[in-house]
């Protein structure tokens, strides 16, 4: 019973079906004031249509009566796009801001197939923003792009 | 002679109506449009000036200024001061959605004749203080005569109904649109693009309507703001379609001042003739 359970908890955590996975490389800035990037990964399905939120990666330390949101509607592409209408925090979208580095993102399993466009955007504090696309057809396709400033490269692997 | 005398006809018609020939802008410059949380605050300039958005001849008036929530209650405005150019308020936008903020005014301008002599009704009341006394005028600093002090043997009463709004949207979290409806009175701003979801590139729509119909053939004037760092002023004048929508692809980001009149006959107070109404708004349009 109790072994039962525990099996159950684990297969649950075990496996998040992906289909695919998401690079998503933050660039290092040599400046003298740094501070990490606001950032929202979402697919846009390619004819339009709502937007899904994969990721968004924002104050990891809100403190007080500000939780963390304040500086969001920077990420303007996203906000428009349905990140206004997001409650946050969001489970298994949001999170804190991460460091210059590649960073892997699944590509959800109930993806269904079809055109889509990868979108992701950053804005930086003291820095610039920046939307990379990399449009793919799920579920066989790759896609490949890059930012010039904000962004490195973004690269889509199926599974 | 003739010349002089045409120059003084037009320059007498000029001050009879100094608000529709007069360049000066009314506006109000919101600090941003798009806002995250119910802790956020939106500061903005009010005045009124020629170019776009320098504030550099007379401040707004901010005892005028109406707030409503995004549920259509009205709010208010903290902090508010006026300087020697501008005036400057705050709003706390402590319930999500989208705010309206801005002016409502009404009034009523003209003339008329007693005993040969012009009198003039509104406006600013008084007349130029270097005509102040002369020939029977009233001194410098008289209250506007109103329409209950037009006498019963007064002559050629000519009276304009005037009324014009002035006012700018801002959001919280996402756009609503309760203090978009319009009221079916006067000329009105009826949105078919969210104001708050304006971008680069896009083509937005924009219905007008008088007194709750469309208004077809009618001249709105878009002014991109920033003039002082280009050569032209880059104002369109555009018109809008017989169904009262104006189309508007917008070639770059940045604030935009719209304003649109029109003078008609429909006039709702006793004894005008005319309505001129303004319609006025500052639109932030995005980059992609």
């Amino acid at each position: 019973m109790r072994l039962s359970s525990l099996a159950l908890v684990g297969t649950a955590i075990a496996a998040p079906a992906t289909a695919g996975t998401i690079n998503v490389t933050i660039p290092a800035q040599s400046v003298a004031e740094y501070h990490r990037p606001y950032v929202a990964i979402w697919l846009e399905p390619a004819a339009g249509g709502p937007a899904r939120t994969l990721a968004l990666w924002y104050n990891g330390k809100p403190g007080g009566k500000e939780p963390g949101t304040k500086w969001l509607p920077e990420l303007r592409a996203w906000w428009r796009k349905g990140g206004s209408s997001l409650a946050l925090p969001a489970n298994g979208v949001s999170g804190a801001t991460r460091a210059p580095g590649t960073h892997a993102i699944p590509l959800p399993a109930d993806l269904k197939p079809g055109a889509y466009i990868l979108n992701v955007e950053a804005a930086r504090e003291t820095g610039g923003r920046e939307l990379v696309r990399v449009p793919f057809t799920a579920p066989a396709d790759a896609g490949r792009a890059a930012g010039t400033h904000e962004l490195g490269s973004v690269t889509l692997t199926p599974r | 002679m003739t010349l002089s005398r045409t120059r003084l006809l037009i320059a007498a018609a000029l001050l009879s109506v100094p608000a529709a020939v007069s360049a000066h802008r009314m506006w109000l410059l919101p600090s941003g449009t798009l806002f995250s949380g119910t802790d956020s605050w939106v500061t903005v300039d009010s005045a009124i000036s020629n170019d776009l958005f320098y504030p550099d001849h007379f401040p707004g008036r901010i005892e005028q200024v109406k707030v409503w929530q995004p549920d259509g209650t009205p709010g208010r405005i903290q902090n508010g001061a006026t300087g020697r150019y501008r005036s400057v308020f705050d709003v706390a936008l402590d319930k999500p959605g989208t705010w309206k903020i801005g002016t409502e005014m009404s009034g009523v301008m003209g003339s008329f004749k007693i005993d040969g002599v012009e009198k003039r009704v509104g406006g600013r009341g008084g007349p130029p203080p270097a005509m102040a006394g002369q020939s029977g005028r009233p001194a410098a600093g008289t209250p506007p005569l109103t329409v209950a002090d037009i006498p019963a043997n007064a002559t050629d009463v000519q009276l304009t109904e005037t009324w014009s709004r002035n006012e700018i949207f801002v959001t919280a979290g996402a756009p609503t649109t309760t203090v978009l409806k319009t009221t079916g009175k006067g000329l009105e701003f009826a949105p078919i693009t969210h104001p708050d979801g304006l971008v680069a590139g896009e083509t937005a729509r924009f219905r007008f309507l008088v007194d709750g119909k469309p208004a077809p053939n009618l001249k709105v004037t878009l002014v991109p703001g920033g003039k002082r760092y280009r050569d032209a002023e880059g104002a369109r004048e555009l018109t809008t379609g017989a169904d009262g929508v104006l189309a508007i692809e917008w070639p770059a980001a940045g604030m935009y001042w719209l304003n649109a009149t029109l003078t008609d006959s429909h006039a709702t107070l006793p004894r005008a003739t005319q309505r001129r109404m303004s319609y006025s708004t500052t639109l932030e349009v995005m980059t992609p």
